[in-house]
């Protein structure tokens, strides 16, 4: 994963260093032995869990609905409690398309992608003028706006029923969804795994660097020339888009979709899912999408009411203990260890 | 006389409280002016007027013939009018090579491509390298700014300004915190820089200003008391009174 190291790189020849330059710039972008391991890992699902397929779909897509937030929130700063409705738009437009007969997968998720990508557009000009207490109210409105408009147009989407009716046609007219959820989870993982090498590439581009140099320092960024308010909007979309093709895959996938995709609790969700992973490191949110919903499928196997007790636990020892989640707390560890 | 920036009486209260007054103030292309004033006198305010950070209560603001009293500050940087911070304004958690790429990158218009790699935009990397080693960073180009040593971190500030390319350069109290010896080092940076650039530098250490400002202006509670050469300044019984008898050298 690409984070600056502090390791001393003094180079005496001036010629020496101008490669090292180059050479550095490109070592941030290069692909690193865990980040194989992660997806290898993913993939093996198939032959590990052949029995919990549909969970570890579920943790895909709540994890690239984790990394969209992870764009907004851990790249550009903008903290949303309404990420929400932006899935929910995605989950809808999928939805409602393969319920009115457009069931073909893949172009029902650009759909999905463009509808929500078209509302963070629109709502990013108002998001970008905000901050603090102001950014979480508009953004978290924004979201249960949505919400009232889906239970309110019962005869669209069926309201607190839900959507009914989806039935999704073979992936590339070849590959049938099945009872297992085999289909579905490859489905998910070549999608999701499309997306992070998009959310990959852009962490690693200019306007990544834009990003973290907006991160680091809001108030040098003008300074500098670069408009706080343009990257801001640019990112707040492509976040949206990323988002809707996570909430299109979970329509597409689960062939339901009902009102709580749009629900305040989804936002918050997220949320714990990137906080206890680790924001701003790419895989923070996957990593984050596993720990919670696992635990809520063990958790809530235990004790079917009170498991939100244990999740809380974990979120206060994690937000105590470890600097930027578990993956940020392993890389401190691991840093900590390799300087011993 | 081409001026490179001016002001027609610039204003700006903070409440009932009139920080700049009335200031008609003139930076002449390739100047290499000072601008003094006891603590209070509204020096940085100035200077945040000029670059946008605060809008002017009243008056206007041409940058080379241009008003720019309504741009914003990211627009006025496009044109050519920089800024240093008198407290460092960095990115801590980037090299200073990340840090000036970016500069480059957006004065390139590129900081917006999200699609291509960082590494691919080796013409900016190379400016950035470049302008590093120019100014005596090159060897720290790849430590995280943050573990520079302080003097380190105040020549990065300037060399943030320089990739913008400035045809107009502010520098507020660019020595501000370093030790005598590395302050005069780093101005000895500052005089080595293009003369058709136009510097207006904030600086306490009077030896320093008569050292390097060819022009001084004196700016005593948010009004211009007086301006002129450092002869005609150290020799201005107001200023005396006003400033150097009362604030000293410090």
């Amino acid at each position: 994963m690409t984070m600056t190291a502090t390791t001393d790189r003094t180079l005496p020849d001036p010629a020496d260093r101008r490669a090292a330059a180059h050479a550095f710039i490109a070592g941030q972008a290069r692909w690193r032995w865990p980040e194989a391991v992660f997806w290898l890992v993913a993939a093996a699902s198939l032959v590990i869990f052949p029995h919990s397929l549909v969970l570890a779909a579920q943790v895909l897509i709540a994890g690239l609905f984790a990394l969209s937030l992870d764009l907004i929130l851990g790249l550009g700063g903008i903290v949303s409690l309404g990420h929400a409705a932006f899935f929910g738009l995605g989950a809808y437009t999928a939805g409602l398309l393969a319920a009115h007969g457009w069931n073909e997968p893949l172009t029902g998720l650009v759909a999905a992608g463009l509808v929500a990508g078209l509302v963070g557009f629109a709502t990013s000009f108002i998001v970008v003028r905000l901050k603090g207490i102001a950014l979480l109210m508009v953004t978290m409105g924004v979201a249960l706006l949505l919400h009232e408009v889906a239970q309110k147009a019962h005869a669209i989407t069926g309201g607190d029923d839900g959507l009914q009716g989806i039935s999704m046609a073979p992936i590339l007219g070849l590959f049938s969804f099945d009872l297992y959820g085999r289909t579905a989870f490859i489905y998910t993982l070549a999608v999701v795994f499309a997306c992070f090498l998009v959310a990959r590439r852009l962490y690693n581009s200019p306007f990544g660097l834009a990003l973290k140099g907006m991160r680091e320092n809001g108030r040098r960024v003008p300074a500098i020339g670069g408009s706080i308010r343009r990257h801001s909007a640019l990112i707040y979309t492509i976040a949206a888009v990323m988002a809707g093709i996570a909430g299109g895959l979970l329509a597409q996938t689960t062939e339901f979709v009902s009102v709580e995709v749009l629900g305040f609790q989804r936002s918050a969700e997220v949320l714990i899912m990137l906080v206890l992973g680790g924001a701003g490191l790419l895989y923070g949110g996957f990593v984050g999408a596993a720990v919670f919903l696992v635990a809520r499928q063990i958790l809530s196997g235990i004790d079917q009411t009170y498991w939100f007790f244990w999740l809380g636990l974990m979120l206060v020892l994690v937000v105590l203990f470890a600097r930027n989640g578990l993956l940020g707390g392993a890389k401190a560890l691991l840093a900590r260890w390799r300087r011993a | 006389m081409t001026s490179a920036l001016q002001t027609a009486g610039l204003c700006r209260n903070f409440g009932a409280l009139a920080v700049t007054q009335n200031v008609d103030f003139v930076l002449p292309v390739g100047a290499r002016q000072a601008l003094i004033g006891p603590n209070g006198a509204g020096k940085t305010t100035f200077i945040n007027l000029l670059t946008g950070l605060l809008q002017p209560s009243a008056g206007r603001i041409r940058l080379g013939g241009e008003d720019i009293t309504a741009l914003a500050p990211e627009m006025r940087v496009r044109r050519g009018l920089v800024r240093t911070f008198q407290i460092n304004t960095l990115f801590p958690a980037l090299t200073p090579l990340e840090a000036v790429t970016l500069a480059r990158l957006e004065q390139r218009g590129a900081s917006r491509r999200w699609l291509g790699a960082l590494s691919g935009q080796r013409a900016a990397i190379d400016e950035a390298y470049d302008l590093l080693e120019r100014i005596g960073l090159g060897a720290d180009a790849l430590q995280e700014t943050r573990s520079l040593p302080y003097g380190k971190q105040r020549l990065l500030e300037i060399a943030l300004a320089l990739a913008c390319e400035p045809r107009v350069l502010l520098l507020d109290e660019p020595a501000a915190g370093v030790p005598a010896r590395e302050s005069a080092e780093l101005f000895e940076v500052i005089a080595r820089l293009p003369r058709d650039l136009s510097i207006l530098f904030i600086e306490h250490d009077m030896e320093l200003v008569f050292r390097f400002a060819e022009r001084i202006t004196v700016l005593v509670a948010g009004a211009v008391l007086t301006e002129g050469t450092p002869a005609e300044i150290a020799s201005d019984p107001q200023v005396r009174q006003v400033y150097l008898g009362s604030a000293g050298h410090g």
